[in-house]
This record gives structure tokens, C-alpha cells and sequence, in this order.
């Protein structure tokens, strides 16, 4: 990505746009969490830009910082082959970003990701799951004020498994029965 | 795709014997699942409706580990990320904090990263297409397919001292010089993986059964598999020529001819057959990057950074205060952010590192291949029968280790 491209970007939101820096050969741009979704659906489907590839979605607990949190993007554009970083900066208050699974589908798990390790929502996530720890595990590992020793309480034994069935009875059995029901 | 399925499902209700819909936990303790992930899926007979990974049972907190070590001590962690090219890793690592500090590896020293990664990849796709076979039942494949891989690693050994746990790879440079003896080494074992290749392809490609198996299963389209931010083998299967050796050169990548393979139906025997194909690209690139290899110096000359020679640290003052600094506070390495990237043998494997100015990674995130083929692998399964699943789990070759890190 060239620096025009990260300037035709300030260009057309600046008042989302918070600062952008090249330095190493790397373009990022801070992005005001408000303004994400409108910016990632305006980086994927303008001809210019064509970042078509969510390559990476993480995020760093500055502790000392504030906004505390960091939720950093990497994008790639298959065709134009160039890259962009977006981070998009989160207060430590119930933290939480829009969700672009509507906009790049590799979201889906690297926000579930981020979400188990950092605790940080996705607004309008369709599965906000723990991905790498079980369900029950209590706090986020990769928060700055987690400790390495930190031991987990035991828990109980779990009386079912994840709902995969309930989940898929209510979606299409019920379904099917009633499509039953109406055959005369 | 699901919901398609069970609206066609809830409209015909006339469905034969089995008329409720069944789930199956495939996996932890499966052997098509690698002992490392567990598939929750929903059959309708042997149709599989719904598909849910779970992942994480081989979780180690990779990143939480390095955030508590030197920058040097990265390395043996990033060994066991991939454990089926831990080279690749190495050179990933390294080649991230690199370019965080500012500095060039030198010619000789990305010649030996080329041969070296090219050897691991070798060794992968060995792996891959070998477990893919025995899973579905090809048992003389793997055994060919193993040995070819031994031979690599016996050269790996060679130059390394370990077959697995390599840690090779040093900031700025490499642990020591490819030994005297390794072209004839490789001579001698470039015919014999030759070998193995064709034999793999003899038993393989127009094998019936295989074929059947292979084709038009977990197939995946394009703009879906750009979306699902599919890299290496299984993007390139889909047609899209995304190689970063090609559209970033890095180390040698761009002093050396070969070409990127693609397919163009995106189903498991394309993926088969570009990784077939890249093997022999990588044979190629070795022979040329030994024949270009050139000479000079194997690490960068800077003292905050390489570790001084042994017989300095022991008879000289500087040279030990020189190696006690380096190994007990680590490489300094200035605050910033840098995202690197390079091709392993899955794919875009990424490095997001920010620094705080001190000898331990702030924040050391690795962009894994294999974790975003499983956040899609629903996709390639669901609508499919039971029976593609192990098919299309061995063709995207997922290593556990790398998934849950």
C-alpha cells in the first residue's frame, strides 16, 4: 500500500480517521471505533482499495494506557496486493468494538479469538463463543493484569454437552414437524 | 448452506428410515482429527447438516510464554507452532524482529533461509499428502511418503543437530554454516525424493479410489475462500496465485525462478495437486539457491545483537559482559509495531509484534494459517457426506500446534 492510498483514506473520513503513521514500511491508520464498519465496507468495496482479505484481527492491552485497549487489523488486498493495519483503540469500560463479520467473513473466528483472550465484545457478532478455552474458564488470559501462574477453579461436572442439539432442534426439527403436522 | 439443506429436508418429509436427525461428536480421540479438535456435527443419515470445530485442546498459551521471555527465547516456542516445518516458523520469527530492528540478514545467511525453509516445506507437504493418503486407506503412499520425509530431516539433523525442535535460527543470522558436505548430501538425496514424488504420484493421482474420494469434496470457491482469509495451498487450489514468496519476495525468494501452482476447482484433489506441484518447485529452488549460493559473511556484524564467539566469551572481559547482557536482558529492540509476514508451508504465516523499547516482546501475536481454515472448514463439510470430512481435514492440513497455539 502506497502512502497516497493511506492519504485517500484520511481523505474520505477524516473525522474518523485519528492518525496514521508509515513507519517501517508498515501503513496503519487509527480508526475511531465508531467509524469502523463504515470504513471497512468503504476499504472492501472501493476499486481502489479492494481489501478483500481479513488477514488478522488481535488486540494489546496497554495497561497504563488509556483507551486501554488496542484492536488491530490486518487487511490485504488479493488483486492490488497491498496491505493496510487499522487499530482502533478501546477503554477498558466494558470494551467493546462493531463486529465486520458482515463485512469480511475470517472475523468470525478471530474476533472469537480475541473475545477469549482479551475480553473485548464485538457488537453484532453472530457467535461470540470462547474459541481456544473451555466455557467456564474465568477471565481473559492475554489481559496484561493476568497473571502467568494464575490457577482456575475446578469446575463442575457439566450435566450436558454444548447445545448443538437444543440449538439444532429449535432451528429445523421443530421445523420439520410442523412442515409434518401440515401434511393432510 | 445449512439452512438450504434443511429446507429442502422440511419440505419433503418423506425421508426414508432414519427420520431424526443425529449428533456425533467426532474427535477429540479420533484419528482423522490429528487428537486435537473435535467436530460437533449434525447428520441427517450421512449427510452432514451442521458442522461446529472446536478447537483449543492443545492450547499452551504461546503468546502469554513469550511475552515472558527474551527475545531470544521465542525461538524453541516457535518450533512447536507447526511442528511439521519448525524451519519455516524459525525464519518467520526471526525475520519479524528483524525488520522491527531495522536490519538486513546477509546474502549468504537468506540463501541458507531459502534452502533450509524450502527443505521444511518439502518435509510438510511430504506430511500432508502421505497422512492424506493412509487416511483414506493408501497405506504404501505414507510409507514412501515418510520415507522421503526422513531423508529431509536426516539432512535437517545434519545441519541443525535436532530433526523437530530445530531452534536454528538466531536475530540477524543462523545458529551456524550449512556443514561442508551438504551439496553432496543433497545430491545424493534429491534423486531419491525424485522418486518418492513420482511414486506418489504413480500410486495417487489416477488411482480410483482416490480420485473419488478427492474429487469435487470440501470444495470452497474463490471470493469465499479471500473472505474466509484462506492462505497458502488451499487459497492457491481455489485459483487465486496468492504466494507471498512471489508478491513480497523475502530472503532469496526473488533471485531464484519457480512458479506458483494453481488449481481451479478448489476441491481436494486440487489441493492435492498443487501441493504435488510445489514440491517440485521446491526442489528446484534448493538446487538453484546451492548452485547461487554466495559466500561472505553468515550473520550480521552488530554486538547488541549477535552473540560474541565462545573463545571470546571465556578469555576476554568485553566478550563475557557482551554475552551476559545479551542472554540475561535480551536484544534491545526499539518500541514500535511491525506486522511480518512469510509463506509457510500453509500459508501466510504472520508475526504482529510490538515492542516496548525492552529485551522482551510487549505483545507477540502469530497469525496462524491453519486457525482461519477451521473457522471455514464448515463451510467446505456442510452439505457433503460423512466420509468427505476426512478428506478434506487431511488436504487443509491442519497442525494443532499452530491452531491453538
Amino acid at each position: 500500500m502506497s502512502r497516497a492510498a493511506l492519504d485517500s483514506l484520511v481523505a474520505a473520513f477524516p473525522q474518523h480517521i485519528l492518525e496514521t503513521t508509515d513507519r517501517l514500511g508498515d501503513e496503519v491508520a487509527i480508526v475511531a471505533p465508531a467509524g469502523l464498519l463504515e470504513i471497512a465496507t468503504w476499504l472492501r468495496d472501493t476499486p481502489a482499495m479492494a481489501f478483500n482479505m481479513l488477514s488478522d484481527v488481535t488486540a494489546v492491552d496497554y495497561l497504563a494506557r488509556n483507551p486501554r485497549f488496542e484492536v488491530v487489523y490486518q487487511l490485504y488486498s488479493v488483486s492490488k496486493k497491498h496491505r493496510l493495519r487499522l487499530r482502533v483503540p478501546v477503554g477498558a469500560e466494558t470494551p467493546s468494538v462493531p463486529s465486520v463479520t458482515g463485512v469480511w467473513l475470517s472475523a468470525n473466528w478471530a474476533e472469537r479469538e480475541v473475545w477469549d483472550m482479551y475480553g473485548i465484545r464485538f457488537e453484532g457478532h453472530p457467535d461470540l463463543r470462547r474459541v481456544l478455552m473451555y466455557e467456564e474458564f474465568e477471565g481473559h488470559p492475554l489481559r496484561k493484569d493476568y497473571p502467568m501462574q494464575q490457577s482456575q477453579p475446578r469446575m463442575d461436572l457439566r450435566r450436558k454437552e454444548r447445545d448443538a442439539v437444543e440449538e439444532y432442534k429449535t432451528l429445523y426439527v421443530d421445523k420439520l414437524a410442523q412442515a409434518r403436522k401440515a401434511e393432510p | 448452506m445449512n439452512r438450504a439443506i434443511a429446507d429442502a429436508l422440511a419440505a419433503a418429509p418423506e425421508r426414508g428410515v432414519q427420520e431424526d436427525v443425529m449428533v456425533l461428536n467426532m474427535g477429540p480421540s479420533h484419528p482423522a482429527m490429528h487428537g486435537t479438535v473435535r467436530m460437533v456435527l449434525t447428520l441427517d443419515g450421512e449427510t452432514v447438516i451442521k458442522c461446529d470445530p472446536e478447537i483449543g485442546y492443545l492450547h499452551r498459551g504461546f503468546e502469554k510464554q513469550c511475552e515472558n521471555a527474551t527475545w531470544s527465547q521465542v525461538f524453541p516456542y516457535t518450533d512447536r507452532l507447526n511442528y511439521c516445518s519448525p524451519l519455516l516458523n524459525n525464519f518467520g520469527y526471526a525475520l519479524a524482529v528483524e525488520k522491527m530492528l531495522g536490519i538486513k540478514a546477509t546474502d549468504r545467511c537468506n540463501y541458507i533461509r531459502t534452502i533450509l525453509g524450502e527443505m521444511a516445506r518439502l518435509a510438510d507437504h511430504f506430511t500432508s499428502l502421505g497422512a492424506g493418503a493412509l487416511e483414506l486407506g493408501a497405506m504404501s503412499a505414507f510409507l514412501y511418503a515418510v520415507e522421503a520425509r526422513d531423508h529431509i530431516w536426516d539432512l535437517v539433523e545434519e545441519v541443525t543437530g535436532a530433526r523437530l525442535t530445530v531452534s536454528f535460527a538466531r536475530i540477524g543470522g543462523l545458529k551456524e554454516d550449512l556443514p561442508a558436505n551438504f551439496a553432496e548430501r543433497w545430491e545424493a538425496t534429491e534423486p531419491r525424493l525424485w522418486d518418492v514424488i513420482k511414486k506418489l504420484d504413480q500410486l495417487s493421482t489416477k488411482n480410483r479410489i482416490f480420485m473419488d474420494r478427492m474429487m469435487n469434496t470440501g470444495v470452497i470457491g474463490a471470493d469465499e475462500a479471500v473472505s474466509l482469509g484462506f492462505t497458502g495451498p488451499v487459497l492457491r487450489s481455489t485459483g487465486v496465485a496468492y504466494d507471498i514468496r512471489k508478491d513480497s519476495p523475502y530472503f532469496a525468494y526473488d533471485r531464484v525462478d519457480f512458479e506458483v501452482p494453481v488449481g481451479t476447482n478448489g476441491d481436494n484433489f486440487d489441493r492435492y495437486l498443487v501441493r504435488l506441484e510445489e514440491m517440485k518447485q521446491s526442489i528446484s529452488i534448493i538446487r538453484q539457491c546451492l548452485k547461487g549460493l554466495p559466500g561472505g559473511p553468515l550473520n550480521v556484524d552488530d554486538p547488541h545483537i549477535m552473540l560474541p564467539p565462545k573463545e571470546l566469551v571465556y578469555n576476554s572481559i568485553e566478550g563475557m559482559i557482551n554475552h551476559f547482557k545479551l542472554i540475561f536482558e535480551g536484544i534491545q529492540v526499539p518500541a514500535g509495531e511491525v506486522y511480518s509476514y512469510t509463506e509457510a508451508a500453509n500459508g501466510e504465516l504472520g508475526f504482529y509484534i510490538v515492542s516496548n523499547g525492552t529485551g522482551k516482546p510487549y505483545k507477540l501475536r502469530v497469525r496462524p494459517p491453519c486457525f482461519y481454515f477451521m473457522g471455514g472448514i464448515d463451510r467446505m463439510i456442510e452439505g457433503g457426506m460423512l466420509s468427505d470430512i476426512i478428506p478434506t481435514f487431511d488436504t487443509i492440513n491442519m497442525i494443532g500446534g499452530e491452531v491453538d497455539r
